[in-house]
């Protein structure tokens, strides 16, 4: 049976679809949001217990391949170098993301005009500007202002402690006469918002106990749900119905016991982010959509950007942070904006990690064979534990149609629904960025003390990022959605999350995807009248 | 908690703990300079062996393989061999069967490096992170002050 017919109905209670969903709270619409996962219970994340690194390795993975949760969906990522990483739950990703909270750059926004590559966005940095600090706001962000790599902006709290990783690393940058700058950060270094401030659990990766990180579990969705917002869970959507005006109807979906059920609404919008959102309107084909939904263009899916990483950490002779605090302290983008001397386009932010638990220090110093096994293995552990820091450099992906996420012809999630596939190949740019951010990483390593380097580039679990498979664009032929968010071909169908990235600049997405999500839900409000025009 | 996940009903059979165990010891031995046990142990063999259970397959498959990496070198299987022979094998084996080799190694470390004992040799309180939290210096925020003097470096 249908249920009663919802203004809004929005897929996915993450990143984007907390801050759609807050932010359209305000028309008094009635606004319905189905999530796959459930309700996190902070009580028990890893982080009260002594097994806290181990339960990153397993059911708080960020493998949903290696986490199996029933709340998961399996991706088919045999065929790239770099594997997927995500979350379910109402908070999605940022249940498991480290908090990293850059901007991106005015640059970011003119790829083609200023380096002759990809594409330029159809809106500006200035028209995303006070977005961003609306969601600052909302989310909660820590940091320092006067970056001189950054456009002028004062995040609300102080930052997170230099620490003992951060002096060493800032002295390295500073012997070379590099940038770097504390971090802004989604983690509140003061009360803020109902929230605690951060103890420096150091597992802020696996979800954070304090409540200090902002994941919108505890940021967004209090506030919309106190204005009426409903949030659904365990409800996971096959597919989205349109009727012969190519108008979308609603979804339909599964509850936690596969029970079938049909939500019907004047508005979808999807907040499911580079894998989700292409899955679900490629299990949305039909007649009028054989292709996908809202994929005349045959963009759905195309252009998938993950961000390559290179791992550069460090072995000290003095101890370092270790497993005390978040493993965010400073950045670095000195090779941010494109040098045509380099050998490549486009650039990389170095993010500093204060070093590694105990359990991670043994893990990877036994495979990449710094620490034996057999009687030296105490003296070699001893020498890495707590002496460990270093950064990853985080580059800048370009949008190549060959890299997609498709439909596994076999593979299926616990209700039968196809499950995606993902295919990627590295592009001759990325390498050669990727080689240049470990080769300047060992220089500042070095630089800062270091006496042995340890480098991995990419890293194969590192697909965070999943963006650009339903871009924005003016042009129906080259875009999925218009330049605030709206299906070209479905014109009540919006998408707010990392799909829509023409380009993914060289820095975490989810303050800009967030930021996004309020400015396509301020469009849709300024244009309630004629919404569908 | 277990109706959340998609696991395997599948155990380990003795042959395979008692091999697993015997990973363990070659991987990480007893310390005595330290005063701590090696991976053998019996409580933190009892954790690696719970802690295996939930994804045995992968596990079995591994240690199916380095057993038959211990038959082909050494001629006789990985609990049968001498301790440095152990230690030959499991090193080899880690460089020919990474994907393998980290998922046995990923359970050892996991399970050693939580034990009180040993986690209290390593100067940690054994205590999750969770209330309490660590203390973390401010540091040198002067630092910055190069920083802060050069030109913008944004376009």
């Amino acid at each position: 049976m249908a249920a009663e017919p919802a203004d809004v109905l929005i897929v996915g209670a993450g990143a984007s679809g907390a801050a759609v969903a807050w932010s359209l709270a305000e028309t008094r619409m009635r606004i319905v949001c189905l999530e796959q996962g459930g309700w996190m219970n902070p009580a028990e994340y890893p982080s009260s217990g002594r097994d806290w690194e181990a339960r990153g390795f397993g059911d708080f993975s960020i493998s949903p391949n290696r986490r199996r949760r029933v709340t998961d969906y399996p991706v088919n990522d045999d065929e790239s170098p770099i594997s997927v990483a995500n979350f379910n739950a109402v908070g999605g990703s940022t249940i498991l993301y480290a908090g990293h909270f850059p901007r991106f750059h005015p640059s970011d926004f003119r790829v083609r005009s200023l380096d002759g590559v990809a594409d330029d966005w159809p809106i500006d940095f200035d028209t995303l500007a006070p977005y961003y600090a609306e969601n600052d706001r909302m989310m909660g962000v820590s940091g320092l202002a006067g970056d001189p790599a950054n456009p002028p902006h004062d995040p609300p709290m102080p930052p997170l402690p230099l620490g003992k990783s951060g002096q060493a690393l800032g002295k390295g940058f500073n012997r070379l006469g590099w940038h770097w700058w504390p971090s802004d950060t989604a983690i509140a270094t003061e009360p803020y918002d109902g929230r605690d401030q951060c103890l420096n659990l150091g597992a802020c990766s696996t979800g954070c106990a304090q409540g200090a990180k902002a994941s919108t579990d505890i940021t967004y969705w209090p506030h919309a749900l106190r204005a009426g917002v409903e949030v659904r869970t365990r409800c996971r959507v096959r597919e989205i119905t349109v009727d012969d005006r190519d108008r979308a109807t609603g979804v339909i979906y599964h509850d936690a016991d596969g029970v079938e059920h049909e939500q019907r609404a004047h508005v979808v919008v999807l907040a499911c982010n580079g894998v989700g959102t292409p899955r679900l309107l490629l299990n949305s084909s039909s007649s009028r959509f054989p292709d996908g939904l809202a994929n005349r263009s045959g963009l759905v899916g195309r252009n998938l950007m993950f961000h390559p990483y290179a791992a550069i950490y460090g072995v000290f002779e003095e101890p370092m942070d270790g497993y005390r605090g978040p493993g965010l302290c400073i950045w670095s983008q000195e090779f941010y904006e494109t040098d045509a001397e380099r050998g490549f386009v486009r650039g990389y932010t170095f993010e500093c990690g204060r070093g590694r638990g105990p359990v991670a220090t043994a893990m990877n110093g036994m495979m990449s064979r710094r620490i034996p096994f057999g009687p030296d293995h105490h003296r070699a552990y001893r020498a890495m534990f707590n002496r460990m820091a270093g950064m990853v450099g985080i580059c800048e992906d370009l949008p190549e149609e060959h890299n997609t996420v498709t439909l596994d012809p076999e593979l299926t999630d616990p209700d039968g629904i196809p499950a995606p596939k993902v295919t990627y190949r590295l592009s001759e740019n990325s390498r050669r960025m990727l080689d240049h951010a470990v080769a300047r990483g060992t220089e500042v390593l070095r630089a800062a003390g270091a006496v042995d380097i340890l480098t991995t580039a990419p890293i194969p679990q590192g697909g965070w990022h999943l963006m650009g498979t339903a871009r924005m664009g003016t042009d129906p032929e080259t875009s999925v959605v218009n330049e605030w968010g709206r299906s070209h071909d479905v014109r009540n169908l919006f998408i707010v999350d990392g799909s829509l990235f023409v380009t993914c600049a060289g820095v975490n997405p989810t303050r800009t995807i967030q930021a996004l999500a309020l400015y396509v839900a301020d469009s849709m409000k300024q244009r309630l009248a004629n919404l569908f025009d | 908690m277990s109706d959340d996940f998609i696991m395997s009903d599948r155990g380990l059979s003795g042959a395979e703990r008692a091999l697993l165990r015997s990973f363990a010891g070659a991987v990480i031995p007893p310390g005595p300079e330290h005063g701590i046990p090696g991976a053998d142990d019996e409580a933190i063999t009892a954790d690696i062996v719970a802690s295996a259970e939930g994804g045995t397959e992968e596990v079995a498959e591994a240690l199916a393989a380095l057993d038959a990496l211990s038959r082909s070198s050494r001629g006789d299987g990985f609990d049968m061999v001498d301790e440095g022979a152990r230690v030959a094998v499991a090193t080899a084996f880690r460089d020919s069967h990474r994907a393998l080799a980290a998922r046995l190694v990923g359970i050892v470390a996991q399970c050693y490096y939580r034990d009180e004992r040993v986690m209290a040799s390593l100067g940690m309180e054994p205590r999750p992170p969770y209330p309490d939290g660590f203390e973390l210096e401010q540091g040198d925020w002067s630092l910055l002050d190069p920083v802060r003097a050069r030109e913008r470096l944004y376009r």
